[in-house]
Protein backbone atom coordinates (compact mmCIF):
# COMPACT_ATOMS: atom_id res chain seq x y z
CA UNK A 1 0.00 0.00 0.00
CA UNK A 2 0.92 3.63 -0.45
CA UNK A 3 1.01 5.87 2.62
CA UNK A 4 1.39 9.53 3.37
CA UNK A 5 3.24 9.94 6.67
CA UNK A 6 3.23 13.14 8.68
CA UNK A 7 5.98 12.75 11.22
CA UNK A 8 7.19 15.02 14.00
CA UNK A 9 10.80 16.02 13.37
CA UNK A 10 12.77 17.73 16.11
CA UNK A 11 16.60 17.58 16.22
CA UNK A 12 16.88 17.88 20.03
CA UNK A 13 15.05 19.04 23.16
CA UNK A 14 16.08 22.63 22.75
CA UNK A 15 15.18 23.00 19.08
CA UNK A 16 11.70 23.64 17.73
CA UNK A 17 10.00 20.79 15.91
CA UNK A 18 7.56 20.47 13.04
CA UNK A 19 5.49 17.87 11.21
CA UNK A 20 7.07 16.80 7.95
CA UNK A 21 5.33 14.83 5.21
CA UNK A 22 6.75 11.74 3.50
CA UNK A 23 5.45 9.29 0.89
CA UNK A 24 6.09 5.59 1.36
CA UNK A 25 5.22 2.97 -1.28
CA UNK A 26 4.93 -0.82 -1.34
CA UNK A 27 4.18 -1.30 2.32
CA UNK A 28 2.88 -4.81 2.93
CA UNK A 29 -0.03 -5.44 5.30
CA UNK A 30 2.13 -7.90 7.21
CA UNK A 31 4.72 -5.26 8.03
CA UNK A 32 4.74 -4.12 11.62
CA UNK A 33 4.43 -0.41 12.31
CA UNK A 34 8.05 -0.12 13.38
CA UNK A 35 9.25 -2.07 10.33
CA UNK A 36 7.33 0.43 8.24
CA UNK A 37 9.32 3.21 9.95
CA UNK A 38 12.50 1.21 9.28
CA UNK A 39 11.54 1.16 5.58
CA UNK A 40 11.03 4.91 5.65
CA UNK A 41 14.43 5.37 7.29
CA UNK A 42 16.13 3.35 4.56
CA UNK A 43 14.46 5.60 2.02
CA UNK A 44 15.59 8.70 3.94
CA UNK A 45 19.16 7.43 4.19
CA UNK A 46 19.18 7.27 0.39
CA UNK A 47 18.35 10.97 0.29
CA UNK A 48 20.11 13.62 2.34
CA UNK A 49 17.69 13.47 5.24
CA UNK A 50 18.39 12.23 8.77
CA UNK A 51 16.46 9.06 9.62
CA UNK A 52 13.49 9.38 11.97
CA UNK A 53 14.54 8.61 15.56
CA UNK A 54 12.14 6.35 17.45
CA UNK A 55 12.46 4.10 20.48
CA UNK A 56 12.09 0.33 20.52
CA UNK A 57 13.63 -2.63 22.23
CA UNK A 58 11.87 -5.99 22.53
CA UNK A 59 9.48 -5.47 19.60
CA UNK A 60 7.26 -8.10 21.18
CA UNK A 61 5.05 -5.93 23.37
CA UNK A 62 6.64 -6.59 26.75
CA UNK A 63 9.19 -3.90 27.45
CA UNK A 64 7.27 -0.65 27.01
CA UNK A 65 10.05 1.17 25.15
CA UNK A 66 8.18 1.86 21.93
CA UNK A 67 5.10 4.03 21.89
CA UNK A 68 4.11 6.94 19.72
CA UNK A 69 0.93 8.84 19.05
CA UNK A 70 -0.61 7.50 15.82
CA UNK A 71 -3.44 9.56 14.31
CA UNK A 72 -4.17 10.96 17.76
CA UNK A 73 -4.27 7.59 19.51
CA UNK A 74 -1.56 6.33 21.82
CA UNK A 75 -0.06 3.15 20.24
CA UNK A 76 -2.54 3.56 17.36
CA UNK A 77 -5.96 2.06 16.70
CA UNK A 78 -5.51 -1.39 18.33
CA UNK A 79 -5.22 -2.37 21.99
CA UNK A 80 -1.53 -3.21 21.78
CA UNK A 81 1.90 -1.64 21.76
CA UNK A 82 3.21 0.26 18.73
CA UNK A 83 5.67 -2.58 17.99
CA UNK A 84 2.82 -5.11 17.87
CA UNK A 85 0.70 -2.95 15.61
CA UNK A 86 0.62 -4.11 11.99
CA UNK A 87 -0.06 -2.24 8.80
CA UNK A 88 -3.20 -4.31 8.19
CA UNK A 89 -4.84 -1.90 10.62
CA UNK A 90 -4.45 0.79 7.93
CA UNK A 91 -5.58 1.07 4.32
CA UNK A 92 -3.98 2.00 1.05
CA UNK A 93 -3.89 5.76 0.58
CA UNK A 94 -4.10 6.55 4.32
CA UNK A 95 -2.44 9.58 5.83
CA UNK A 96 -0.87 8.70 9.16
CA UNK A 97 0.16 11.40 11.64
CA UNK A 98 2.90 10.25 14.01
CA UNK A 99 3.83 12.36 17.02
CA UNK A 100 5.77 11.77 20.23
CA UNK A 101 4.00 11.45 23.62
CA UNK A 102 3.10 14.97 24.63
CA UNK A 103 3.70 15.77 28.28
CA UNK A 104 6.02 18.32 29.80
CA UNK A 105 7.20 15.61 32.21
CA UNK A 106 8.27 13.58 29.13
CA UNK A 107 10.49 16.03 27.21
CA UNK A 108 11.18 15.18 23.57
CA UNK A 109 14.79 14.10 23.12
CA UNK A 110 14.64 13.77 19.37
CA UNK A 111 11.85 13.24 16.80
CA UNK A 112 9.59 10.59 18.36
CA UNK A 113 11.77 9.76 21.36
CA UNK A 114 10.80 11.16 24.74
CA UNK A 115 12.60 10.97 28.09
CA UNK A 116 10.50 8.87 30.47
CA UNK A 117 12.93 9.27 33.36
CA UNK A 118 10.06 10.75 35.36
CA UNK A 119 8.58 7.22 35.63
CA UNK A 120 11.89 5.87 36.96
CA UNK A 121 12.02 8.59 39.59
CA UNK A 122 8.45 7.77 40.65
CA UNK A 123 9.41 4.08 41.00
CA UNK A 124 12.46 5.08 43.03
CA UNK A 125 10.10 6.70 45.54
CA UNK A 126 8.49 3.39 46.49
CA UNK A 127 7.68 1.17 43.52
CA UNK A 128 9.60 -1.68 45.13
CA UNK A 129 9.75 -3.81 48.28
CA UNK A 130 12.73 -3.98 50.61
CA UNK A 131 14.05 -7.50 51.25
CA UNK A 132 17.30 -8.90 52.50
CA UNK A 133 19.15 -10.59 49.69
CA UNK A 134 20.31 -14.16 50.06
CA UNK A 135 19.02 -17.40 48.69
CA UNK A 136 15.59 -17.08 47.14
CA UNK A 137 12.78 -18.17 49.49
CA UNK A 138 10.54 -21.04 48.42
CA UNK A 139 7.81 -19.84 46.11
CA UNK A 140 5.14 -21.03 48.54
CA UNK A 141 6.85 -19.70 51.67
CA UNK A 142 4.31 -16.89 51.95
CA UNK A 143 0.76 -17.89 51.05
CA UNK A 144 -1.16 -15.37 48.91
CA UNK A 145 -4.93 -15.78 48.48
CA UNK A 146 -5.84 -16.43 44.84
CA UNK A 147 -8.01 -13.32 44.57
CA UNK A 148 -5.15 -11.04 45.63
CA UNK A 149 -2.60 -12.88 43.52
CA UNK A 150 -4.83 -12.55 40.44
CA UNK A 151 -5.33 -8.84 40.88
CA UNK A 152 -1.64 -8.27 41.57
CA UNK A 153 -0.68 -10.23 38.45
CA UNK A 154 -3.22 -8.45 36.27
CA UNK A 155 -1.90 -5.01 37.14
CA UNK A 156 1.74 -6.11 37.28
CA UNK A 157 1.49 -6.36 33.50
CA UNK A 158 2.00 -2.57 33.29
CA UNK A 159 5.10 -2.06 31.18
CA UNK A 160 5.58 1.62 31.98
CA UNK A 161 5.13 2.67 28.39
CA UNK A 162 3.51 6.01 29.22
CA UNK A 163 0.53 5.67 26.87
CA UNK A 164 -1.80 6.53 29.77
CA UNK A 165 -0.06 9.88 30.21
CA UNK A 166 -0.05 10.49 26.47
CA UNK A 167 -3.78 9.82 26.18
CA UNK A 168 -4.88 11.66 29.33
CA UNK A 169 -6.40 15.10 28.64
CA UNK A 170 -4.92 16.16 32.00
CA UNK A 171 -1.48 14.68 31.31
CA UNK A 172 -1.79 12.63 34.50
CA UNK A 173 0.13 9.41 35.21
CA UNK A 174 -2.48 8.10 37.66
CA UNK A 175 -3.08 4.83 35.80
CA UNK A 176 0.63 3.96 35.90
CA UNK A 177 0.80 5.04 39.54
CA UNK A 178 -2.34 3.09 40.42
CA UNK A 179 -1.03 -0.04 38.69
CA UNK A 180 2.14 0.00 40.80
CA UNK A 181 0.31 0.81 44.05
CA UNK A 182 -2.27 -1.95 43.47
CA UNK A 183 0.30 -4.52 42.36
CA UNK A 184 2.40 -4.22 45.53
CA UNK A 185 -0.56 -3.44 47.82
CA UNK A 186 -2.26 -6.76 47.01
CA UNK A 187 0.74 -8.81 48.14
CA UNK A 188 1.90 -9.61 51.68
CA UNK A 189 5.43 -8.46 50.81
CA UNK A 190 4.12 -5.02 49.90
CA UNK A 191 2.47 -4.24 53.23
CA UNK A 192 5.42 -2.95 55.27
CA UNK A 193 5.98 0.03 52.98
CA UNK A 194 2.39 0.47 51.84
CA UNK A 195 1.70 3.87 53.42
CA UNK A 196 5.02 5.54 52.67
CA UNK A 197 4.95 4.10 49.14
CA UNK A 198 1.73 5.80 48.10
CA UNK A 199 2.53 9.12 49.77
CA UNK A 200 6.03 9.36 48.29
CA UNK A 201 5.10 8.13 44.82
CA UNK A 202 2.18 10.58 44.56
CA UNK A 203 4.42 13.42 45.77
CA UNK A 204 7.02 12.55 43.12
CA UNK A 205 4.29 12.27 40.45
CA UNK A 206 3.07 15.79 41.26
CA UNK A 207 6.62 17.10 41.52
CA UNK A 208 7.42 15.81 38.02
CA UNK A 209 4.64 18.02 36.67
CA UNK A 210 2.06 15.40 35.70
CA UNK A 211 -1.53 16.65 35.83
CA UNK A 212 -4.27 15.70 38.29
CA UNK A 213 -6.69 12.86 37.50
CA UNK A 214 -10.35 13.72 36.87
CA UNK A 215 -11.39 10.12 36.07
CA UNK A 216 -12.04 10.70 32.38
CA UNK A 217 -10.86 7.20 31.41
CA UNK A 218 -8.89 7.86 28.20
CA UNK A 219 -5.86 6.22 29.87
CA UNK A 220 -7.40 2.79 30.24
CA UNK A 221 -8.65 2.86 26.63
CA UNK A 222 -5.09 3.56 25.44
CA UNK A 223 -3.32 1.10 27.77
CA UNK A 224 -1.88 -1.83 25.79
CA UNK A 225 -2.17 -3.98 28.93
CA UNK A 226 -5.79 -3.00 29.65
CA UNK A 227 -5.07 -1.83 33.19
CA UNK A 228 -8.55 -1.03 34.56
CA UNK A 229 -9.62 2.30 36.08
CA UNK A 230 -10.19 0.72 39.48
CA UNK A 231 -6.45 0.96 40.19
CA UNK A 232 -6.96 4.73 40.44
CA UNK A 233 -9.70 4.20 43.00
CA UNK A 234 -7.31 1.89 44.88
CA UNK A 235 -4.63 4.56 44.70
CA UNK A 236 -6.99 7.11 46.25
CA UNK A 237 -8.07 4.65 48.90
CA UNK A 238 -4.50 3.82 49.87
CA UNK A 239 -3.64 7.51 49.97
CA UNK A 240 -6.58 8.20 52.28
CA UNK A 241 -5.62 5.28 54.53
CA UNK A 242 -2.03 6.57 54.72
CA UNK A 243 -3.27 10.05 55.63
CA UNK A 244 -5.48 8.58 58.33
CA UNK A 245 -2.36 6.87 59.69
CA UNK A 246 -0.84 10.34 59.98
CA UNK A 247 1.47 10.39 56.95
CA UNK B 1 -13.60 18.21 44.94
CA UNK B 2 -15.53 15.04 45.80
CA UNK B 3 -16.65 16.12 49.27
CA UNK B 4 -17.81 19.58 48.21
CA UNK B 5 -19.46 18.03 45.15
CA UNK B 6 -21.41 15.62 47.34
CA UNK B 7 -22.59 18.56 49.50
CA UNK B 8 -24.05 20.04 46.31
CA UNK B 9 -25.69 16.73 45.47
CA UNK B 10 -27.46 16.69 48.86
CA UNK B 11 -28.46 20.32 48.46
CA UNK B 12 -29.72 19.86 44.92
CA UNK B 13 -31.93 16.91 45.97
CA UNK B 14 -33.42 18.91 48.87
CA UNK B 15 -33.97 21.94 46.62
CA UNK B 16 -35.68 19.78 44.01
CA UNK B 17 -37.99 18.29 46.63
CA UNK B 18 -38.96 21.82 47.70
CA UNK B 19 -39.60 22.91 44.11
CA UNK B 20 -41.90 19.97 43.45
CA UNK B 21 -44.23 21.38 46.15
CA UNK B 22 -45.36 23.70 43.35
CA UNK B 23 -47.63 20.85 42.28
CA UNK B 24 -49.33 20.87 45.70
CA UNK B 25 -50.52 24.43 45.12
CA UNK B 26 -49.62 27.99 46.09
CA UNK B 27 -50.27 27.62 49.82
CA UNK B 28 -48.15 24.54 50.16
CA UNK B 29 -45.25 26.07 48.20
CA UNK B 30 -45.27 29.43 49.97
CA UNK B 31 -45.70 27.73 53.34
CA UNK B 32 -42.64 25.58 52.61
CA UNK B 33 -40.55 28.65 51.71
CA UNK B 34 -41.74 30.38 54.87
CA UNK B 35 -41.11 27.32 56.97
CA UNK B 36 -37.49 27.13 55.78
CA UNK B 37 -36.97 30.49 57.46
CA UNK B 38 -38.49 29.37 60.75
CA UNK B 39 -36.83 25.96 60.73
CA UNK B 40 -35.07 25.19 64.02
CA UNK B 41 -36.74 28.00 66.00
CA UNK B 42 -36.51 28.80 68.82
CA UNK B 43 -33.09 27.16 69.16
CA UNK B 44 -31.99 28.95 65.98
CA UNK B 45 -32.94 32.55 65.23
CA UNK B 46 -35.29 33.42 62.31
CA UNK B 47 -33.57 32.40 59.05
CA UNK B 48 -30.83 30.81 61.18
CA UNK B 49 -31.00 27.43 59.47
CA UNK B 50 -31.08 29.11 56.07
CA UNK B 51 -27.95 31.07 56.80
CA UNK B 52 -26.10 28.02 58.07
CA UNK B 53 -26.98 26.26 54.83
CA UNK B 54 -25.92 29.32 52.81
CA UNK B 55 -22.56 29.57 54.56
CA UNK B 56 -21.88 25.85 54.05
CA UNK B 57 -22.82 26.13 50.36
CA UNK B 58 -20.70 29.23 49.79
CA UNK B 59 -17.70 27.56 51.43
CA UNK B 60 -18.35 24.47 49.31
CA UNK B 61 -18.52 26.53 46.11
CA UNK B 62 -15.26 28.26 47.00
CA UNK B 63 -13.53 24.95 47.79
CA UNK B 64 -14.95 23.25 44.72
CA UNK B 65 -14.07 26.06 42.32
CA UNK B 66 -10.61 26.47 43.85
CA UNK B 67 -9.81 22.77 43.34
CA UNK B 68 -11.33 22.86 39.86
CA UNK B 69 -9.22 25.78 38.71
CA UNK B 70 -6.14 24.23 40.29
CA UNK B 71 -6.70 20.98 38.35
CA UNK B 72 -7.38 23.02 35.24
CA UNK B 73 -4.10 24.86 35.65
CA UNK B 74 -2.14 21.68 36.37
CA UNK B 75 -3.54 20.11 33.20
CA UNK B 76 -2.62 23.20 31.17
CA UNK B 77 1.01 23.16 32.30
CA UNK B 78 1.33 19.36 32.10
CA UNK B 79 0.99 19.49 28.30
CA UNK B 80 2.01 22.81 26.80
CA UNK B 81 2.76 21.43 23.33
CA UNK B 82 -0.58 20.10 22.03
CA UNK B 83 -1.15 17.19 19.66
CA UNK B 84 -1.87 18.16 16.08
CA UNK B 85 -4.06 15.07 15.68
CA UNK B 86 -6.22 13.88 18.56
CA UNK B 87 -8.89 11.20 18.65
CA UNK B 88 -11.09 10.60 21.68
CA UNK B 89 -11.33 6.90 22.50
CA UNK B 90 -14.09 6.27 24.99
CA UNK B 91 -14.48 9.09 27.49
CA UNK B 92 -17.97 10.55 27.92
CA UNK B 93 -18.92 14.00 26.70
CA UNK B 94 -19.86 14.81 30.30
CA UNK B 95 -16.34 14.05 31.51
CA UNK B 96 -14.81 16.33 28.91
CA UNK B 97 -17.12 19.25 29.63
CA UNK B 98 -16.72 19.39 33.42
CA UNK B 99 -14.76 22.61 33.37
CA UNK B 100 -16.77 24.80 31.02
CA UNK B 101 -19.93 23.09 32.30
CA UNK B 102 -18.93 24.05 35.85
CA UNK B 103 -18.33 27.65 34.81
CA UNK B 104 -21.75 27.66 33.11
CA UNK B 105 -23.32 26.40 36.34
CA UNK B 106 -21.57 29.09 38.36
CA UNK B 107 -22.88 31.78 36.01
CA UNK B 108 -26.34 30.27 36.24
CA UNK B 109 -26.25 30.12 40.05
CA UNK B 110 -25.43 33.85 40.16
CA UNK B 111 -28.29 34.58 37.76
CA UNK B 112 -30.66 32.34 39.70
CA UNK B 113 -29.90 34.05 43.02
CA UNK B 114 -30.38 37.48 41.44
CA UNK B 115 -33.69 36.24 40.07
CA UNK B 116 -35.44 34.38 42.87
CA UNK B 117 -33.47 35.14 46.03
CA UNK B 118 -32.40 38.80 45.96
CA UNK B 119 -35.13 39.71 43.44
CA UNK B 120 -32.74 42.01 41.57
CA UNK B 121 -34.04 40.68 38.27
CA UNK B 122 -37.82 40.36 38.31
CA UNK B 123 -39.15 38.93 35.07
CA UNK B 124 -42.94 38.88 35.29
CA UNK B 125 -43.61 39.72 38.90
CA UNK B 126 -42.00 40.92 42.13
CA UNK B 127 -44.73 39.57 44.38
CA UNK B 128 -43.93 38.58 47.98
CA UNK B 129 -45.27 35.13 47.19
CA UNK B 130 -42.44 32.95 45.80
CA UNK B 131 -45.12 30.92 43.98
CA UNK B 132 -46.41 33.97 42.11
CA UNK B 133 -42.91 35.11 41.16
CA UNK B 134 -42.16 31.67 39.79
CA UNK B 135 -45.38 31.23 37.84
CA UNK B 136 -45.30 34.75 36.41
CA UNK B 137 -41.68 34.25 35.34
CA UNK B 138 -42.10 31.07 33.31
CA UNK B 139 -45.05 32.24 31.20
CA UNK B 140 -44.80 31.51 27.43
CA UNK B 141 -44.03 35.14 26.55
CA UNK B 142 -40.85 34.73 28.63
CA UNK B 143 -39.73 31.55 26.87
CA UNK B 144 -36.14 32.77 27.06
CA UNK B 145 -36.23 32.45 30.85
CA UNK B 146 -37.47 28.87 30.56
CA UNK B 147 -34.69 28.25 28.06
CA UNK B 148 -32.00 29.59 30.42
CA UNK B 149 -33.25 27.27 33.16
CA UNK B 150 -33.44 24.26 30.86
CA UNK B 151 -29.94 24.81 29.47
CA UNK B 152 -28.63 25.08 33.03
CA UNK B 153 -30.36 21.82 33.92
CA UNK B 154 -28.76 20.02 30.99
CA UNK B 155 -25.41 21.36 32.21
CA UNK B 156 -26.23 20.23 35.76
CA UNK B 157 -27.27 16.77 34.58
CA UNK B 158 -24.04 16.35 32.64
CA UNK B 159 -21.95 17.66 35.54
CA UNK B 160 -23.61 15.19 37.89
CA UNK B 161 -23.32 12.28 35.46
CA UNK B 162 -19.56 12.46 35.52
CA UNK B 163 -19.25 14.10 38.95
CA UNK B 164 -20.97 11.33 40.90
CA UNK B 165 -18.91 8.62 39.23
CA UNK B 166 -15.74 10.65 39.62
CA UNK B 167 -16.43 11.31 43.30
CA UNK B 168 -16.80 7.54 43.88
CA UNK B 169 -13.40 7.02 42.24
CA UNK B 170 -11.82 9.83 44.23
CA UNK B 171 -13.19 8.45 47.48
CA UNK B 172 -11.85 4.99 46.65
CA UNK B 173 -15.22 3.20 46.46
CA UNK B 174 -14.76 1.63 43.03
CA UNK B 175 -12.17 -1.09 43.37
CA UNK B 176 -13.94 -3.74 41.27
CA UNK B 177 -15.52 -3.80 37.83
CA UNK B 178 -18.97 -4.27 39.41
CA UNK B 179 -18.60 -1.28 41.72
CA UNK B 180 -17.43 0.83 38.79
CA UNK B 181 -20.58 -0.08 36.91
CA UNK B 182 -22.70 0.81 39.94
CA UNK B 183 -20.96 4.18 40.32
CA UNK B 184 -21.60 4.98 36.66
CA UNK B 185 -25.21 3.91 37.02
CA UNK B 186 -25.59 6.10 40.11
CA UNK B 187 -24.22 9.04 38.12
CA UNK B 188 -26.62 8.50 35.23
CA UNK B 189 -29.65 7.96 37.51
CA UNK B 190 -28.97 10.97 39.66
CA UNK B 191 -28.36 13.13 36.58
CA UNK B 192 -31.70 12.11 35.05
CA UNK B 193 -33.67 12.39 38.32
CA UNK B 194 -32.29 15.84 39.13
CA UNK B 195 -32.51 17.30 35.62
CA UNK B 196 -36.04 15.99 35.03
CA UNK B 197 -37.22 16.76 38.58
CA UNK B 198 -36.17 20.40 38.30
CA UNK B 199 -37.31 20.77 34.68
CA UNK B 200 -40.86 19.64 35.50
CA UNK B 201 -41.55 22.95 37.24
CA UNK B 202 -40.74 25.51 34.49
CA UNK B 203 -42.16 23.18 31.82
CA UNK B 204 -45.44 22.72 33.72
CA UNK B 205 -45.79 26.48 34.09
CA UNK B 206 -44.94 27.03 30.43
CA UNK B 207 -47.71 24.66 29.37
CA UNK B 208 -50.21 26.03 31.86
CA UNK B 209 -50.35 22.84 33.97
CA UNK B 210 -49.41 24.98 36.98
CA UNK B 211 -50.92 28.46 37.14
C1 LIG C 1 -18.94 26.71 40.85
C2 LIG C 1 -19.20 26.17 39.69
C3 LIG C 1 -18.60 24.83 39.41
C4 LIG C 1 -17.39 24.57 38.79
C5 LIG C 1 -16.41 25.58 38.22
C6 LIG C 1 -17.26 23.13 38.80
C7 LIG C 1 -16.20 22.44 38.23
C8 LIG C 1 -15.94 21.11 38.49
C9 LIG C 1 -14.79 20.42 38.05
C10 LIG C 1 -13.69 21.02 37.18
C11 LIG C 1 -14.86 19.16 38.55
C12 LIG C 1 -13.83 18.06 38.58
C13 LIG C 1 -13.26 17.57 37.44
C14 LIG C 1 -13.76 16.23 36.98
O1 LIG C 1 -14.08 15.34 37.80
O2 LIG C 1 -13.79 16.10 35.74
C15 LIG C 1 -16.08 19.03 39.27
C16 LIG C 1 -16.47 17.87 39.91
C17 LIG C 1 -17.69 17.71 40.56
N1 LIG C 1 -18.71 18.63 40.62
FE1 LIG C 1 -18.54 20.58 40.03
N2 LIG C 1 -18.33 22.56 39.42
C18 LIG C 1 -19.20 23.56 39.79
C19 LIG C 1 -20.45 23.41 40.39
C20 LIG C 1 -21.00 22.19 40.81
C21 LIG C 1 -22.35 22.01 41.27
C22 LIG C 1 -23.41 23.11 41.32
C23 LIG C 1 -22.47 20.68 41.62
C24 LIG C 1 -23.62 19.91 42.16
C25 LIG C 1 -24.85 20.22 41.98
C26 LIG C 1 -21.22 20.04 41.37
C27 LIG C 1 -20.95 18.70 41.62
C28 LIG C 1 -19.75 18.08 41.35
C29 LIG C 1 -19.36 16.75 41.79
C30 LIG C 1 -20.20 15.77 42.62
C31 LIG C 1 -18.05 16.54 41.29
C32 LIG C 1 -17.18 15.29 41.48
C33 LIG C 1 -16.03 15.45 42.37
C34 LIG C 1 -14.88 14.53 42.05
O3 LIG C 1 -14.35 14.54 40.92
O4 LIG C 1 -14.45 13.82 42.94
N3 LIG C 1 -20.34 20.97 40.86
N4 LIG C 1 -16.72 20.23 39.22
S1 LIG D 1 -0.73 1.70 32.85
FE1 LIG D 1 -0.80 0.87 30.73
S2 LIG D 1 -0.52 2.73 29.46
FE2 LIG D 1 0.15 3.30 31.52
S3 LIG D 1 2.36 2.89 31.56
FE3 LIG D 1 1.37 1.00 32.31
S4 LIG D 1 1.11 -0.28 30.48
FE4 LIG D 1 1.55 1.79 29.72
S1 LIG E 1 9.43 -2.41 21.78
FE1 LIG E 1 9.04 -3.45 23.68
S2 LIG E 1 6.94 -3.12 23.95
FE2 LIG E 1 7.27 -2.27 21.98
Amino acid sequence: MRLTLKIWRQPNSAAAGELRTYQLDDVSEDTSFLEMLDMLNEQLTGTDEEPVAFDSDCREGICGTCGVMINGQAHGPEVTTTCQLHMRSFSDGDTITIEPWRADAFPVLRDLIVDRGAFDRIIQQGGYISVNTGSAPDAHATAVPKKNADRAFDVATCIGCGACVAACPNGSASLFLGAKITHLGELPQGQAERDTRVVNMVAQHDHEGFGGCTNIGECTAACPKEIPLDVISQLNKDLRTAMRHGL
Amino acid sequence: MAVTGLIFVGYVLAHMYGNLKVFAGQDSFDEYAHHLREFGEPILPYEGFLWIARVVLILAVIGHAYSAFKLWHRAAVARKEKYSARRVAKSTLSSRTMRWGGVTLLAFIVFHILHLTTRTITPGSNSDSPYERLVAGFQPERWWLVLIYLVALVALGMHLRHGVWSACQTLGFTNTAASRRRANLAGISLAVIVAVGFALVPISVLFGIVD
